[in-house]
């Protein structure tokens, strides 16, 4: 034993001349590090109900409730998050996961109070004293849950693309798919925005899990035409997707088109396997468009027998005859409209009802009657000269192009307009070998076409004049040409408006075309329905007013698709065609 | 001494020896078990070792559980080395998954294994001091513990369970001035260290009650399955952060800290030893760490993460030896199974009930705190 191990132990007496560790917790408050996980605060504004942090949090700590402040909308459950302390562990997978980062935590770390239910609350809504708090963990910008890539798309580049009316979207390669597939979090609030509630989280499950079967028999469920909108639906759903918070939306449509491009249309009614049993009842449709045959499709499930009279001398409509091919290929198309018609529907082409059948007929020969006869009336531009020879209709052009005939556009051609008919008659036109200018009275942004159509279009080297607004159309030198004058126009917003449009005088243009083709719009041809009935159809900015399951003030008649959803799409008009035959089976039933 | 002789069970109920149950809320059991001892005079004669207090059921709770809702699940399972578990689910989730992790997020994991064994240590040297009745020695290090725990809560978020470590790398890089503020707490332990070698190690009382205590013999190492300071007390030149180096140990200067003599004191000694080495690992982290670059792989999509069926077994360095998670996937969003094979397992059931054995009931709780066990981490 040395001495030093006897005296060494009394220098813990020096610590007697030192300041105390310990702080006195109530009279100083301790503030939590800046990144501390401590209580949620939640921007309610920026959250969109989703419900994945629901779904990650392994506690069961979350729960979605309805509040009184917030409402269920577009892209927005309404739902908010709601925590019970007594689960949670402050893991915060919650807030790596937040698709918006509307969640996050303050650094407050005490929380003293007699009512346990208390410890149960929503950030956001009920009042705490952290919920400003500039300090508490939140996801680093560098730590993404999240998947925010999209696979590229491969794509006929555009000089490849004009050179015919092949498809110019190539879809999805298995690995892309999966990839693409991995990234959906199940959140569905895309369901609520597709106009036909497709299973979106549920297909797209299928794709991930390779189960092409599961996958067409979800997506057949709520839209016959799977195999048509996987390429050309308007998507809406994606403009929803959560994802596209800090990322690229889920290809939604192309993940749907993967499915269907994965199985053959023989294997269709094997996968489907629809079995159907009479009911003895009969139901009329007009119009063989989407909106007509995905009426049929469900009549057809639940017994109907179904007649569809078409004017044309193919089924699809306005898919048919107005989205061209290197969009949407006839056989694309067919696979659809074949298995439709597989299950026993009756389609009556060449037949003009109007024409060749009197409305009143159906009237008296079935227990119901579904119109969905689209809007193929070209709108007009209201100026002086469009009656010239050499002023075609968009709708006519691409019905032509659809039917195999040339339309005679020239070598030079103007198009007028801003929506997808007018995009998809430039595009066309490129394609027909001419040199194409896009007139439009507004801005790219205010374009109701798709985006995407618009960038490809650019892409093709459509030539885009803005703020131009046509004024008159004459004779040109040539009997072969045409001459249109057009104005600039200012951008001019009153009190808050969106902004309009104001034609410059003083800055006119002349410029001479082969042909100029108009684009602006449609309507709907009702002349087809006698007075009596026109009569008591309520219409309003020309299209037909329905209730939720597309029925009119006659009780026998049913409207749906173009002539009577503002939308106008291809899946609006599905989703009509479904709530027309729930209707239609409540009243035949009834 | 008392003679070592092994009674046989009529001999130990025939009323001639005393029942004492030492835990499992004795505060010198470390956790929540208990030794039934068997006593005669003041001496242990037989120990039986019960656990079971503490059972939560991790490996179950972890096989209903996607992977990335266990990363926060694994830390409960020892309280005072949340960390380890950490990086253990972690690294065997990514061997199964086939995921690489960045270089940084090696680093950053590195350090937080490291400060985490520093702050585990000083736990147990108060404890260690306070089982031989030095408990100032103990709020001293609580406290430098806490300074620790600050650290932590600056660098995760949390104090005690940091779920930090995440399958794929790390939540987040360090925050601004981290290092300057984790050097001083260094030093300042670096400080108390030496305070305490002296107060403590120095001290007769302590040296006369822990030295030759329990001593665990060379020869029971590979039969028993002991590991860490434990064995290297007694010569034993085995840790895992050299024998098989994982994450940036190859690249850290550090030498393996071994005695000639398993016995309380001398583990004690090992362990202080290894105590400045992580001050030294800690600073020389700080010093070569990357700042710049990713800390987080990209994971496939965790809300329906699949991993490939296999298995896997993976191992680190902890506080108390090799520490082992035991994986297997079989292709779905859940774990098939997972074992944990932590230390504590074999030091404070097999080795504590042969070492106690003849032990002064004074010195049982000295002892049990010089094997570094912890109840938690047997029962997962
Ligand atoms: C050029 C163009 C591009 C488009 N691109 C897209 C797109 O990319 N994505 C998208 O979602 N939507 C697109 N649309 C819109 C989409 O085509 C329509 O919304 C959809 O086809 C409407 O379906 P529907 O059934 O209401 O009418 P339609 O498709 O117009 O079908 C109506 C059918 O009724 C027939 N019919 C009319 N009158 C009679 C009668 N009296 N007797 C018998 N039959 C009659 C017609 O021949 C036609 O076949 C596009 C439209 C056009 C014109
Ligand atoms: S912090 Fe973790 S435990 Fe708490 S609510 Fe969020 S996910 Fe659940
Ligand atoms: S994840 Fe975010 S956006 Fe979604 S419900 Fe939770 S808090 Fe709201």
């Amino acid at each position: 034993m040395k001495l030093k191990d006897l005296t060494s132990p009394f220098y813990v007496w020096q610590r007697a001349f030192e300041k105390p560790y310990t702080q006195s917790k109530p009279t100083l408050n301790r503030e939590g590090a800046h990144a501390y996980r401590g209580f949620h605060i939640n921007d309610i504004e920026k959250c969109v109900g989703c419900g994945t942090c629901e779904e990650i949090c392994m506690n069961n700590a979350i729960d979605m409730v309805e509040i009184a402040a917030k409402d269920s909308k577009k892209g927005d459950s309404g739902l908010v998050p709601r925590f019970d302390y007594g689960r949670c562990c402050w893991c915060a997978l919650c807030v790596d996961i937040c698709t918006t980062g509307s969640l996050r935590m303050s650094n407050e770390y005490t929380w003293a109070a007699d009512d346990p239910d208390s410890f149960r609350f929503t950030p956001g809504v009920d009042e705490t004293s952290w919920q400003d708090s500039e300090h508490g963990y939140r996801r680093h910008p560098e730590y993404d849950l999240l998947k925010l890539v999209r696979p590229e798309m491969e794509m006929l580049s555009p000089d490849e693309g004009l050179k015919s009316f092949d498809e110019v979207v190539a879809g999805y390669t298995h690995e892309q798919a999966v990839v693409e597939a991995d990234r959906c979090i199940e959140c569905e609030i895309c369901v609520a925005t597709c106009p036909a509630n497709m299973d979106i989280p549920g297909y797209i499950r299928a794709v991930r899990e390779e189960n092409f079967e599961e996958g067409l028999r979800l997506l057949y469920d709520t839209n016959p035409f799977s195999a048509t909108c996987g390429r050309i639906c308007t998507h809406r759903c994606e403009d929803d997707c959560t994802i596209s918070t800090f990322g690229k939306p889920l290809a939604i449509r192309w993940l749907k088109r993967y499915i269907v491009d994965q199985v053959p249309a023989e294997r269709f009614a094997e996968i489907l396997n629809d079995e159907i049993t009479e009911n003895g009842h009969h139901v009329s449709i007009v119009g063989a468009g989407p909106g007509g045959m995905s009426a049929a499709y469900y009549l057809r499930k639940k017994g109907y027998g179904v007649t569809v009279y078409e004017a044309g001398a193919s089924g699809g409509g306005m898919l048919r005859y107005g989205v061209p091919s290197y969009r949407l290929p006839d056989d694309q198309l067919d696979k659809d409209i074949d298995y439709i018609v597989s299950l026993g529907v009756e389609v009556k082409y060449n037949t003009k009802i109007g024409h060749d059948i009197e409305f009143q007929q159906l009237m008296d020969k079935s227990d119901a009657i579904f119109i969905a006869t689209g809007m193929d009336q070209p709108s007009s531009m209201r100026i002086k000269g469009e009656d010239h020879p050499r002023v075609l209709s968009g709708l006519t052009v691409l019905n032509d192009v659809a039917s195999h005939k040339d339309p005679g556009v020239g070598k030079n051609v103007a198009v007028i307009g801003g929506g997808n008919v007018a995009m998809d008659a430039a595009r066309v036109c490129r394609r027909l070998g001419a040199d194409v200018t896009v007139l439009y009275r507004r801005r790219i942004v205010d374009m109701p076409a798709d985006k995407d159509e618009i960038k490809e279009a650019l892409e093709e080297n459509c030539n885009f004049v803005l703020q131009a607004i046509p004024v008159l159309i004459e004779d040109a030198e040539s009997s072969d040409q045409v001459t249109i004058q057009w104005g600039e126009a200012e951008m001019i917003a009153e009190d808050g408006k969106r902004p309009r449009p104001v034609l410059q005088e003083d800055r006119m243009h002349t410029d001479t075309y082969d042909s100029i083709i108009s684009a602006i719009g449609q309507s709907g041809d009702f002349s087809f329905l006698p007075q009596e009935i026109s009569d008591q159809l309520k219409q309003h900015w020309g299209k037909f007013e329905v209730d939720q399951r597309q029925r009119t003030a006659v009780g026998k008649i049913f409207i749906g698709g173009d002539i009577a959803n503002d939308v106008a799409d291809a899946i609006s008009a599905i989703a009509d065609g479904k709530n027309a035959a729930i209707g239609i089976d409540a009243f035949v039933s009834s | 001494m008392f003679d070592l002789k092994r009674y046989s069970e009529a001999e130990l109920e025939s009323g001639k020896f005393t029942k004492l149950w030492h835990g499992p809320q004795h505060p010198g059991i470390t956790g929540n078990m208990s030794l039934e001892l068997t006593l005669s005079g003041d001496d242990v004669v037989e120990c039986k070792t019960h656990v079971g207090y503490l059972h939560r059921g991790f490996e179950k709770l972890m096989e209903r559980r996607t992977y990335i809702q266990n990363f926060p699940v694994v830390c409960r399972i020892a309280v005072p080395e949340p960390t380890f578990n950490e990086y253990m689910y972690a690294a065997a989730v990514e061997e199964l998954a086939g995921i690489e992790v960045p270089e940084r997020a090696e680093w950053l994991r590195c350090l937080n294994l490291e400060m985490m064994r520093l702050a585990s240590f000083l736990m147990w040297l108060g404890g260690a001091c306070g089982s031989f009745g030095m408990s100032t020695v103990y709020q001293w290090t609580v406290t430098h513990r806490d300074y620790m725990l600050d650290l932590f809560e600056e660098m995760t978020g949390a104090r005690i369970y940091h779920m930090y470590i995440s399958p794929g790398g790390v939540r987040a890089p360090l925050p601004d001035g981290f290092s300057e503020r984790a050097l001083s707490v260094m030093n300042g332990i670096e400080k108390l260290l030496y305070e305490i070698e002296r107060v403590a190690l120095n001290n007769h009382i302590f040296k006369m009650r822990s030295q030759d205590l329990g001593i665990i013999d060379p020869e029971m190492v590979d039969p028993y399955g002991i590991v860490g300071p434990n064995a290297r007390a007694c010569g034993f030149k085995r840790d895992v952060r050299k024998d098989a180096p994982y994450l940036v140990y190859d690249q850290l200067d550090f030498e393996v800290i071994t005695a000639d003599k398993s016995d309380a004191y001398t583990r004690t000694l090992v362990r202080y030893q290894e105590m400045h080495q992580c001050i030294s690992l800690i600073r020389q982290m700080l010093e070569q760490m990357p700042t710049k670059g990713s800390f987080h792989a990209d994971l496939p999509n965790v809300l329906h993460w699949k991993i490939p069926a296999g298995q896997t077994y993976v191992k680190s360095e902890c506080t108390r030896g090799e520490y082992g998670y035991f994986l297997v996937s079989d292709g779905s969003e859940y774990l098939r199974r997972v074992t944990i094979r932590g230390p504590s397992y074999t030091h404070a059931i097999a080795v504590m009930e042969k070492l106690v054995v003849g032990v002064n009931i004074a010195d049982v709780a000295g002892l049990m705190v010089s094997l570094h066990t912890y109840p938690p981490e047997i029962e997962r």
